[in-house]
């Protein structure tokens, strides 16, 4: 019985992990009805800035290792730097498939790739000036490019599965520009940061790990929660997502909008990206958000895609069926190496009986 | 094609024991018939699945564990050891024929399978579905001790003689697989002129309408999901019979993933443009392997622009054409007249 207490605790731990990075998901597709296959990503880069920006705490400012206070720092710089990465994909990569805007992709395409144009150049050893120079062809290309589009003058027509290979292809991009020995190196690498170890107090085994994993989701999600249902913003954001075109007409500046909600959910994804490498002590590479981004997202539709509360209720019923599956499975004879699939069996019957998941409204389409 | 392929030998060296010249252009024929399969579901139906490479693991490991452990009773004159060029057309065409029609038929069956969802899941979720559908065979392949799917599958011990190992045979050659893709592309083509193709098109466009105007819905999509299974299912096969051994990991769901890739920067809908899209991004990636390092980042890189750039596609929804390709050629003419500022002659 003990064991099963314990068991539930850490599914719902695993659980609440899921649900963070499922806001993020369904947070998104709530205004743009884009699957952002790019958020487990930055849930990546966001355990990287964890490693850095511990690194950095240490030692340049001195700050006492495994402190509270360096804890809450590592999480607040990574949430920080995710939110603002989210907001630049978006306006680099997603905005320009709606609007017709060319600086920003320039930018962040341009240097990208004329940083790459260089790196193969100095590879094939051409002089400094020689790469520098051809990295800044390619870089005046991609304006050049994106300043006919612009100078055309043509509103591209939103189109949802554009919106998508853009979205695999910024998640490939990530992983394979973090993957450069230049950027984050595929060694794998982890954030040393210890927890303290679990005291007893009267007669509990207390885990201090399970409670800051406890009380940070649940902070976040009530923040989060409050922030959508009582402040402005968050008025507006629920307004997008029920219907962009009459927001707009109504002077909500949707752009704006749907910057913040990828700043928030990728601020989410970022507390999650701290939380897991160092409660679970385990490393991480450039290609750790694909898997586990894959999972959270399936929460998401598990719960309704495109609802909040639905999101947090799936992430913890897939974090409790993933537990539980792999502690009790191999009693009823499924062998704890079926383990991923249990969280898409799941999703399946759930979805051919509630076919727009657990919370979700199921619209009868009409003519 | 042939420019291409020489372009791509320039930039790489030759990868030592292995021919690599036959490698890309089998994989290019595999991209082909796997892309256009594709199509008929998402781009004719617009239904939107995920999970092909689900279908393509199928047929890969039914035809594996056929051709090894029918060895005896039906393939007793294919070779144990594992040949170096391909067994010739004549010879294999009595392995290569059941085994791919088989390993269609099974895939196409677990096709009707994933279809039946769709009568009731739109858009996204069919996609999610789908999705979880190409993970869970990836699992329950691991799973498999007999076609050793937690590892890599290379053969079987021969039950007779222990000591002897039946090793896959070496069946696929270049004939198999662009056979495989001539007929995959002309089964489209003919669908897609036909009045069953009217019905997937309008399904796409509006099914509500489309069931209004007494189209049997349900029945064209779970078609167009056996149909595109079958394709995908032998395409699998010959994959199996052409790789040395069958790693499970390759068939994991970002391979179909590529596959939508490529339809997408095709145009949806286009066969033709399935089909040349096909071919430039299985080429691409290979043009770029002398810097391999940064293939993949340069990959999406293109892969971003051109969809900010050109969203419809490379065709858009139409076809190959030879106004299309005199327009294109005045066009780039144009260009061209005007960057280096020639007195344009149209104007």
């Amino acid at each position: 019985m003990h064991d099963l207490i314990s068991q539930i605790l850490n599914g719902l731990q695993l659980g609440s992990l899921y649900a963070l990075i499922a806001l993020g998901y369904t947070m998104v597709y709530g205004v743009l009805k884009l699957i952002n296959f790019a958020h487990g990503d930055v849930y990546m880069v966001g355990s990287y800035v964890g490693m850095f920006s511990l690194a950095f705490l240490e030692e340049k400012l001195h700050i006492v290792p495994n402190s509270l206070l360096e804890g809450i720092a590592i999480l607040l710089i990574a949430m920080s730097a995710c939110a603002v990465l989210g907001v630049l994909i978006e306006k680099s990569a997603y905005q320009p498939l709606r609007k017709n805007t060319w600086v920003a992709p320039t930018i962040m395409l341009g240097f990208p790739s004329a940083y790459i144009a260089i790196q193969i150049a100095m590879d094939s050893n051409r002089t400094p000036t020689s790469s520098f120079v051809i990295g800044a062809v390619v870089f005046a290309l991609i304006a050049w490019l994106l300043f006919q589009r612009h100078k055309s003058g043509i509103t591209p027509r939103p189109n949802r599965l554009t919106a998508l290979i853009t979205a695999i292809g910024v998640s490939i991009f990530l992983e394979n520009f973090g993957v450069l020995p230049q950027i984050f190196g595929s060694d794998p690498s982890s954030i040393n940061f210890t927890m303290p170890d679990a005291a007893k107090v009267g007669g509990f085994s207390y885990d201090p790990r399970t409670f800051a994993v406890f009380g940070i989701s649940l902070f976040l999600m009530l923040v989060l929660s409050y922030t959508v249902g009582k402040t402005k913003i968050g008025r507006a954001i629920r307004a997008v997502s029920f219907d962009a075109d009459a927001a707009a007409l109504m002077g909500i500046n949707t752009d704006r909008v749907i910057s913040i909600t990828f700043g928030i959910g990728a601020a989410l994804a970022g507390a999650a990206a701290v939380i897991v490498p160092v409660l679970t002590e385990t490393s991480f590479t450039p290609y750790v958000g694909a898997a586990f981004g894959l999972k959270a997202f399936v929460a998401a539709v598990l719960g309704g895609i495109g609802n909040i509360p639905g999101a947090m209720l799936g992430g913890l019923i897939m974090g409790l069926a993933e537990t539980l599956a792999v502690a009790y499975g191999p009693l009823v004879g499924i062998p704890s190496t079926y383990r991923d699939a249990v969280a898409f069996v799941i999703l399946i019957v759930i979805l051919l009986f509630r076919p727009a998941g657990i919370l979700g409204k199921f619209v009868p389409e009409k003519v | 094609m042939c420019l291409f392929l020489y372009v791509v030998n320039r930039f790489v060296e030759r990868a030592t024991g292995f021919d690599y010249q036959e490698n890309i252009v089998i994989t290019v024929g595999l991209n082909i018939a796997l892309a256009v399969s594709l199509n008929i579901v998402n781009g004719m139906t617009g239904q939107f699945s995920l999970g092909h490479i689900g279908f393509y693991a199928i047929g890969a490991y039914i035809a594996a564990a056929m051709v090894t452990y029918g060895h005896d009773e039906f393939f007793a004159y294919l070779p144990l050891a594992r040949t170096s060029p391909p067994i010739s057309v004549l010879i294999s065409a009595g392995a290569m024929i059941p085994t791919c029609i088989v390993s269609g038929l099974i895939a196409a069956g677990v096709g009707v399978l994933v279809g039946l969802p769709s009568l009731r899941l739109r858009g996204d979720y069919l996609a999610i579905i789908t999705l979880g559908f190409a993970a869970i065979v990836q699992v329950i392949i691991r799973n498999i001790p007999a076609v050793n799917g937690a590892t890599s599958f290379v053969g079987i011990n021969d039950p007779h003689n222990t000591a002897q190992v039946i090793a896959t045979p070496h069946l696929t050659s270049v004939f198999w697989v662009y056979l495989l893709a001539v007929i995959t592309i002309w089964v489209s083509v003919a669908i897609r002129k036909s009045n069953h193709g009217l019905a997937l098109l309008a399904i796409r466009e509006d099914e509500v309408a489309a069931e209004a105007m007494g189209i049997n819905t349900t029945r064209y999509k779970v078609f167009a999901f056996a149909l595109s299974a079958f394709f995908t299912g032998i395409a699998g096969a010959m994959y199996a019979l052409y790789e040395p051994s069958l790693s499970n990991s390759s068939f994991d769901y970002i391979r179909s993933i590529d596959t939508v890739v490529m339809i997408v920067l095709g145009g949806l809908g286009s066969i033709s443009g399935a089909a040349l899209s096909a071919v430039l991004l299985t080429l691409f990636p290979e043009m770029l392997r002398s810097v391999d390092q940064y293939r993949l980042a340069v990959y999406a890189l293109l892969l971003i622009l051109l969809m900010i750039t050109r969203p419809q596609g490379i065709f858009g929804q139409n076809e190959l054409s030879v106004a299309g390709v005199k327009q294109t050629w005045f066009s780039a003419t144009n260009l061209f007249n005007k960057v280096f500022r020639r007195v344009n002659p149209k104007s």
